[in-house]
């Protein structure tokens, strides 16, 4: 065990929409501090139910989720978020500025503008994504590189020291993806990254540890990939796999 | 006798004009939330609710002789329910909630007519109550319409960020920790009472496209949710003002002639306008 506390813990937790069969059974894994972790699996397998306990949008039917120490409703001001499909309306009447500066909402804020202080905070947001010069730029008329990075401006304005990312790369192609990514492992030097993904074999170069969820959780070091874990989780078979920590 | 004129002599015409005012106001910072959010089959269900409202409260003054039941008082309070109905339906998933929208739509519509039915002497009042009939508007309707202008650029103003994030996307705003379930609920009852103080100007029938109409076609010039507020309100006021001139000029229903000006701008822009 670690002497620091986990970005993440979670222990023991069940999870069921109502009385069905539960989408996530006796998980338990830790995030350490710096990481650059994926939640990979099969769709239904449970992703994005992690990631709303994860946040406190979703309660735990059994065991315990922390982090950084704290209840997920208490840490939340501290994980910057990137939900899925977030593009809504393409002709929402929007600018980049304004998106970002969304970051900056939080319960408590003062009422009425935002401030000059996160005026600045999207502004740094805006640059460390490199899309500056398109602050005024009407959303609606981004390509959908340009759009993933407004998203990850707008993750990371209010400087979280988690970033939680449900399927960044959806609908991308490959070359802007490749250099997503290069951006998130820049990010991922302030900063702890979780991704949600469905694509094992692309994050598999990027990523230090991979958290595969598919009603259980299995957490591996990108080192100790191969095709059985793949199997594990996409295939039908269920075997042991090698790994080093079976949490 | 001009338009212009004409104003200046006569009570009803400036009643009708300030109600074009302050509930194009209204109508624009409204219909922008409804146009974005895309909840103008709430909007629709709502304003046809009020005539149940409406019905129910005149049922009680002329047959019962409840003398405080007033029209205005039944209409806000069966928009109230119907939104927090389709409110409550909506965050319930289990219901379909178009399904639901257009059973409240109906029913509501379907009780108002049968209070009319029974309250002997009212029929024509359904008229007015479907169509609008913004020269019959009292001085009591304007200064509601005033207060609720007040109250919509208060929450225009404070909760701007708030209210764009949750229209512009809801799970951001749910992972920032914003309370996404009262803000919906604040726009839904905003939106209810708008609707009632828009059913007076241009009826239950037609109030949807005074809310709508202004919106969609300021989206198309205006790249902020501000500036699309700022020229829906100028537009709603343009379509009001002139489709009252027009009515009186050429002897037309108001409410009729204001949404059909209202629908040939939007058309035109939609045709000929290729957008930013």
């Amino acid at each position: 065990m670690t002497t620091t506390t986990p970005v993440i813990d979670v222990q023991g937790v069940s999870f069921a929409f109502g009385p069905v069969e539960p989408v996530l059974r006796d998980v338990s894994f830790a995030v350490e501090r710096g990481d650059f972790a994926s939640i990979i699996g099969p769709n239904g397998g449970g992703k994005t139910t992690l990631v709303k306990l994860i946040l406190g949008l979703l309660s735990p039917q059994s065991g315990r989720i922390r982090v950084f120490g704290q209840s997920p409703e208490k840490a939340r001001p501290r994980i910057g978020a990137m939900p899925q499909h977030a593009v809504t309306d393409a002709h929402f009447p929007i600018r980049v500025i304004d998106v970002v500066l969304m970051g900056c909402l939080r319960p408590g804020r003062n009422l009425g503008p935002f401030s000059s202080a996160d005026h600045d905070a999207a502004s740094e947001a805006i640059v460390r994504v490199g899309i500056e010069g398109l602050e005024h730029h009407a959303y609606s008329t981004l390509s959908g590189g340009q759009r993933q990075r407004v998203l990850l401006a707008r993750a990371i304005a209010p400087k979280p020291e988690l970033l939680l990312l449900d399927e960044p790369e959806a609908g991308l192609d490959r070359k802007v993806e490749q250099d997503f990514f290069d951006l998130l492992e820049e990010l991922n030097q302030e900063s702890t990254v979780v991704l949600v993904s469905h694509d094992l074999g692309f994050v598999a170069s990027f990523v230090r540890t991979v958290i595969c969820v598919h009603g259980t959780v299995d957490v591996h070091p990108t080192s100790h990939l191969d095709g059985s874990v793949i199997n594990t989780l996409y295939g039908g078979d269920v075997h042991m796999v090698h790994h080093d920590r079976h949490l | 006798m001009q338009f212009a004129e004409a104003i200046l002599h006569y009570d009803f015409l400036q009643h009708a004009l300030l109600a074009g005012l302050l509930g194009g106001l209204a109508a624009g910072i409204v219909g922008t939330w409804v146009v974005v959010r895309r909840t103008s089959s709430i909007a629709g269900a709502v304003a046809h609710c009020v005539l149940a409202g409406l019905g129910l409260a005149r049922w009680l003054q002329e047959v019962h002789g409840i003398s405080w039941a007033d029209p205005m008082l039944g209409a806000t309070a069966a928009a109230l329910v119907a939104a927090a109905l389709i409110a409550r339906a909506s965050h319930n998933q289990s219901e379909r909630e178009d399904t639901v929208i257009a059973a409240i739509w109906a029913v509501g519509m379907a009780i108002g007519l049968l209070f009319i039915a029974s309250t002997p002497g009212y029929t024509e009042d359904l008229m007015s109550y479907l169509f609008g009939n913004i020269l019959l508007v009292r001085t009591a309707d304007l200064w509601m319409m005033a207060l609720l202008d007040v109250a919509v650029l208060a929450i225009a103003v404070s909760l701007h960020g708030e209210i764009q994030a949750l229209c512009f996307d809801e799970a951001f705003a749910r992972m920032r920790g914003l309370p996404v379930g009262r803000l919906s609920l604040l726009l839904h009852t905003v939106t209810a009472l708008a609707v009632v103080l828009l059913v007076s100007i241009v009826g239950i029938v037609l109030v949807i496209a005074l809310l709508t109409l202004p919106a969609a076609v300021a989206g198309r010039f205006a790249n902020t949710l501000g500036r699309t507020m700022v020229l829906a309100v100028i537009l709603s006021v343009f379509f009001t003002t002139v489709g009252l001139g027009m009515s009186y000029t050429y002897d037309l229903p108001a409410g009729a002639t204001t949404i059909v000006l209202a629908g040939v701008v939007y058309l035109g822009v939609r045709v000929f306008w290729r957008g930013r």
